[in-house]
């Protein structure tokens, strides 16, 4: 189920319909999320399509650190870490801020399929009212460049990061409605989860649980359940060792 | 510094990893020993610290730091220490005339903006300095602590937009280290504080939180310390850490042990 999430050049490719897919990476402290954005973000790349990075929380150097020339060469930043909210009052900072670049994209005349990646849904959460966000993000799904003459339109993807802590019920949900996947994050000791909630049009939705790993290439390590190794830690760690020495956390962090 | 904290954290003054964010957190106890610890660690690291103190006065942080073998006076005096007093300096804001914003400008605004005057003041403290200065090896920026800016009225998307600035000069331009303390009270209703704690959580490489024990007060046993190293845009081979440790402070020193190993219960 993973990787046909990763395979997003697959998804809806009939010519004159519309293709959208919205998909939200929900994840905690202790189960970080950016890696798998990444790994998606590589496999868009791969498969030919432009990607556009909003990126509010990591300068662009990490962003880009662990994708090759070719991957790097598909993917445009556009850089709100180092001045989101103009204080420097250089010039410098992109003009409208990430609102602004989420409507630019709103108005591309480009045809061609597009993954938007947003970095991180929560940032902008926090500094935009949640209905101007949703309506941006719904403008940006369901763009039209040639409305009604059939002629093909480009794919467009968008990707977003939400850290899970920070928001409510209402924000949450909100987003959740225009995602048609939810990818949550969680595992056991040493070896990530991803839960994927996926709803499609005249479908039922599904539900299944992935084990997983991000190689350090960003290619994604699809794997049957807990490594033995990781299960015996996790049964070793809740009878307790009886040895002087350190203890590892089996549950979650706090 | 305590040295059995830096065995745990595997890191010594002249091999301390640089761009990082470090949170220190304490729950139903109190952190402030991880701050003195952290203070005297990068001042022998040879590094320029600008401390943003807003708890205690200067003379408490130097009657410390003298405990753990720093001179907070001379650190200041030779330009290696820029130590923001926040008790004293508050009282600037109101009753002295500013030739520009005070950092704490804020407290004189009926609506609490932002803190851009706070990052002003940390960015001109640790900007390098071409000529006449001891090469300092990084700038530290250590506040201590961030909870009380949310009890003077900040919001926590503001605290949390002052450290996003910070990390980018401090961090990202710099190379330099940043360690802030934030209080997690555990009140359910306190949304501001768990939105900056969470908010933060997510963008620290290492998070050191301090609770008090399940079972109440202990004499030999006085909390026990969670250790997280995270790797926010790294692949999952290299897999967060998590480790557990209690502990018991002493004059002059912190001892850790592995839960139910006290040296007092052996």
């Amino acid at each position: 189920m993973l990787d046909s999430l990763l395979a997003l050049g697959g998804l809806g490719t009939e010519v004159g319909r519309k293709d959208r897919d919205g998909l939200s990476i929900r994840h905690s402290v202790e189960w970080e999320g950016r890696s798998l954005l990444k790994a998606l973000v590589k496999k868009s790349a791969l498969c030919g399509e432009q990607v556009h990075i909003l990126g509010c929380e990591v300068s662009e150097e990490e962003f880009r650190e662990g994708f090759d020339s070719q991957i790097n060469n598909r993917l445009v930043y556009h850089d709100f870490f180092r001045d989101p909210l103009n204080w420097s009052k250089t010039g410098e900072a992109l003009p409208g801020g990430p609102l602004g670049a989420l409507r630019a994209m709103c108005k591309r005349t480009d045809l061609g399929p597009v993954t938007i990646a947003l970095d991180s849904l929560s940032w902008l959460l926090l500094h935009l009212p949640c209905t101007t966000l949703c309506q941006t993000l719904h403008a940006v799904s369901h763009q039209d460049s040639c409305p009604g003459d059939g002629s093909p339109v480009g794919k467009v993807h968008v990707l977003g990061l939400l850290h899970e802590e920070l928001h409510g019920p209402g924000p949450m949900g909100a987003l959740s409605s225009l995602a048609q996947t939810e990818v949550t994050l969680g595992g056991t000791v040493g070896q990530a989860s991803a839960r994927i909630l996926c709803r499609r049009p005249r479908q039922r939705p599904t539900d299944q649980t992935q084990w997983f790993s991000i190689l350090p290439d960003f290619s994604l390590d699809l794997q049957e359940g807990p490594s033995i190794e990781s299960q015996a830690r996790t049964r070793k760690c809740s009878l307790g060792s009886g040895k002087r020495g350190e203890n590892k956390s089996c549950g979650g962090w706090g | 510094m305590f040295p059995e904290l830096n065995n745990l954290l595997n890191t010594t003054p002249d091999k301390a990893e640089q761009g990082t964010l470090t949170l220190l957190c304490d729950s139903k106890t109190d952190g402030s020993f991880l701050v003195h610890h952290f203070l005297s660690f990068y001042l022998k690291a040879n590094c320029k610290v600008c401390f943003v103190a807003l708890i205690q006065s200067f003379s408490h942080y130097n009657i410390v730091g003298q405990k753990l073998g720093v001179n907070l006076t001379m650190a200041r005096e030779r330009g290696q220490l820029v130590f923001l007093e926040g008790l004293k300096s508050a009282v600037d804001v109101f009753f002295r005339a500013q030739e520009k914003p005070h950092p704490l400008q804020f407290l004189r605004e009926a609506n609490a903006g932002n803190l851009k005057p706070l990052f002003e003041f940390v960015r001109e403290a640790l900007k390098p300095v071409d000529s006449g200065e001891a090469g300092w090896t990084y700038p530290v920026l250590l506040v201590d602590d961030l909870s009380v800016l949310l009890s003077l009225g900040l919001g926590a998307v503001a605290v949390l937009d002052f450290i996003h600035y910070c990390r980018v000069t401090v961090c990202w331009e710099l190379k330099g280290n940043i360690v802030v303390l934030v209080h997690d009270s555990g009140d359910v209703e306190d949304e501001e504080n768990d939105i900056l704690l969470n908010g933060l959580s997510h963008q620290s490489h290492l998070i050191l939180r301090a609770e008090g024990l399940a079972t109440g007060f202990c004499r030999d046993v006085h909390g026990q310390l969670r250790i997280l190293w995270r790797r926010p845009s790294q692949s999952t081979s290299q897999r967060d850490q998590s480790l557990t440790y209690q502990y018991k402070i002493q004059d002059r020193s912190v001892s850790f042990f592995a839960k139910g190993m006290s040296p007092a219960v052996l």
